[in-house]
């Protein structure tokens, strides 16, 4: 049995870094988020502060597809702000009985707006490069929620003699550091309604958290339905074994 | 055989009924009710009934998500998203199904180094083996197609790379591949007939089961001290002793697979198959799913294409012979004290090489690769066939009762003669 435990060990061992085998991460800060943990759920008051941060400053070029308006009642948005928030961008709609594409106020039921008409614009807008799409990024990149969050509070100067390519930025955490996008966030950039500080860490972690939600609508209700069925299947197990006793007592 | 109705001895007369003129339930009984089976299983004996229950998931959960699955390039990381957001429960679905891969290889890895370590690949259990290889073959094409459908950039370029293979072959080689594709890249052809292969295998492999199960009740289940039972005092009634002892380990299997889905359902997966496929923008490491590791890490540890191909295949297609590679009489390796050193260090190496296997093409990753590759094979052609000859036994107990309960048979257990049970 000895020899049983040590392999399961190893198996562990070997699985574990194997399974996130590509890339060499730097290692990120230790950022605290109400979603870490077994029970993490999201806080709301940050998520909607994120939220906020996303439709004020990442929107202008970062799309999220996947995403629709009504999407935000789930981080507690009333159906009166929901409404407004999509009334707030005007969608493309058609052809009406003219054949004509005609422009709209959206709708709850709309997905977010793409700032951008197509990949090529989005480029043309950016030096080159393609801002990626924010509807899944956090399960996209190793360290998900964290990551961002490093990311955007981790622009510094280049360490002397790094070469730069131009029009680029140096960031801590951004693989090969060279990143296209300027430094997002400065203090104070959004004003929160709930007259929380607007510091530039403050709104990394927001977004992020906003972020890591809309990667992951669902992991709340997994997390509750993981819970029940774990302590359901605890309960189960211990019957199954002393049925398993009984059943074998004459054996012995 | 005789032509005539079956003697049926169930006295529910639906049940008679039915059962005298197709005797379902006669088999059944014999099968899976009365079936001797030797008493002296350790847990390690669930994992069969695991994997057919894993199987089982496999397919519920994929029928219904090929409900809610467009197979097209534009279209498929898009429709996956979909299910994880707007179908009902979808998320659960997709977890269940991505992660119950996993789990699949997982228990097919333990039911085999079960099979490896107490030697039921022995006579008169190698085809039972050999068509356990087939399953194993087939899961393996089975997860690498459906690892594709999602279409994320691990998905494309896992399906590029492992595609490409075939072009080592000489002469028919980038035909081959083309063939694969049904184009000259991977491609919207190439999801589509992945994904009705995807659909078609785990069927096949469900027939390859049946006859996995049919040859084992002809031959029997080995057991962990390797011997045969040698009368009714070394078996027991397949139920309701092992259906209970399976119950047990089903549940904390369960449990397992839960703790994966609910808690961490990506950990095993790879942060970039949720960047959709882009053929022009290549990983800096293209990995691919983790229980493809070794033999990914066999693949790489040659400097030659074709050799690693080969190789890779080598590695599984090995397995076919090891019935008559080890001539061992002896089948547990509890009683094969060199054997025994032989096969731990051989397990130890394929954690090794699954580690390696995840790690880039360089030093030192690239010699340990080398060292273990040339192991693994070592042990199949070299270790296992020398110490045939070579090693000495410890003495075999007489048998499985005296060796379970320390004297000569015992009494029998009421249950281990009594008829089949009344309800069936």
């Amino acid at each position: 049995m000895r020899m049983l435990k040590t392999l399961a060990l190893l198996a562990a061992v070997a699985v574990a870094p194997a399974a996130h085998a590509a890339g060499e991460a730097i290692a990120l800060p230790e950022t605290r988020f109400s979603s870490d943990g077994m029970f993490g759920t999201f806080d709301r008051a940050s998520t909607q502060r994120g939220f906020q941060v996303y439709r004020e400053v990442c929107a202008n070029c970062h799309s999220m597809r996947l995403l629709s308006y009504r999407n935000l009642l789930e981080i507690g948005l009333t159906d009166e702000q929901v409404r407004a928030v999509a009334a707030d961008v005007q969608v493309q709609d058609g052809p009406n009985d003219e054949g004509q594409m005609f422009e709209r106020p959206g709708r709850p039921s709309d997905r977010f707006r793409r700032s951008f008409a197509n990949d090529a614009a989005a480029r043309a807008a950016n030096n080159g490069a393609l801002p990626p799409d924010f509807s899944v990024i956090t399960k996209a990149r190793e360290g998900g929620a964290r990551y961002i969050h490093a990311l955007l509070v981790g622009y510094e100067d280049p360490p002397a003699g790094f070469a730069m390519g131009e029009g680029m930025y140096y960031n801590r955490y951004f693989p090969g550091h060279q990143i296209a996008m300027a430094p997002p966030l400065n203090p104070d950039q959004v004003e929160y309604a709930d007259r929380t500080a607007a510091s530039v860490d403050q709104m990394a972690r927001d977004v992020a958290l906003f972020l890591h939600w809309a990667a992951e609508p669902e992991l709340e209700q997994r997390r509750q339905m993981g819970v029940k069925i774990v302590l359901f299947l605890g309960v189960l197990g211990v019957l199954a074994y002393g049925v398993k006793r009984r059943i074998w007592a004459d054996l012995h | 055989m005789s032509i005539g109705l079956h003697k049926s001895e169930f006295s529910n007369p639906v049940i008679r009924w039915v059962d005298s003129r197709l005797p379902i339930f006669t088999m059944m009984q014999k099968e899976y009710g009365t079936f001797p089976t030797p008493r002296n299983f350790n847990y390690f004996w669930n994992f069969g009934a695991l994997a057919m229950v894993t199987l089982m998931i496999m397919i519920l959960t994929g029928v219904f998500l090929s409900m809610n699955y467009t197979a097209h390039t534009v279209y498929a990381f898009d429709s996956v998203e979909r299910i994880m957001r707007d179908v009902n429960y979808g998320w659960l679905l997709r977890y269940v199904h991505a992660n119950g891969a996993s789990m699949f290889f997982i228990v097919v890895y333990i039911h085999i180094w079960r099979g490896m370590y107490y030697g039921s690949y022995k006579a008169p259990r190698e085809l039972l083996w050999m068509l356990g290889v087939v399953i194993f073959l087939l899961m393996m094409a089975t997860a690498f197609m459906g690892y594709v459908l999602p279409w994320g950039q691990m998905s494309f370029w896992g399906a590029t790379v492992i595609t490409n293979l075939f072009s080592a072959f000489p002469i028919v080689g980038s035909h081959i591949v083309t063939w694969l594709w049904g184009g000259f890249s991977v491609d919207n052809p190439t999801l589509n007939r992945f994904f009705s292969l995807h659909y078609l295998l785990p069927f096949v492999i469900a027939g390859v089961v049946f006859l996995h199960i049919a040859a084992l009740h002809i031959t029997g289940s080995n057991n962990p001290l390797g011997i045969d039972p040698k009368g009714p005092q070394d078996t027991i009634p397949f139920h309701p002793y092992y259906t209970s002892k399976d119950s047990v380990g089903l549940v904390v299997y369960f449990i397992v697979f839960a703790i994966l889905v609910f808690f961490m359902p990506n950990y095993l997966g790879h942060p970039d198959n949720y960047i959709p496929a882009n053929p022009m923008v290549t990983p800096p490491h293209i990995v691919p799913e983790w229980y493809f590791l070794p033999f990914y890490a066999i693949l790489r540890a040659v400097p030659d294409k074709l050799g690693g191909v080969v190789l890779m295949f080598g590695s599984i297609l090995v397995l076919f012979v090891l019935p008559w590679l080890d001539g061992s009489p002896v089948r547990s390796m509890r009683f094969r004290p060199v054997a025994r050193i032989a096969f731990a260090l051989f397990t130890l190496n394929f954690f090794v090489l699954l580690y390696v296997g995840g790690k880039p093409a360089e030093e030192p990753y690239v010699t340990i690769s080398r060292i273990a590759t040339a192991y693994y094979f070592a042990y199949f052609l070299v270790i296992l066939p020398l110490l045939a000859r070579l090693e000495r036994p410890l003495p075999l107990p007489e048998s499985i009762a005296r060796a379970v309960l320390g004297r000569g048979g015992g009494p029998i257990p009421m249950a281990a003669t009594a008829k089949p049970m009344e309800k069936a």
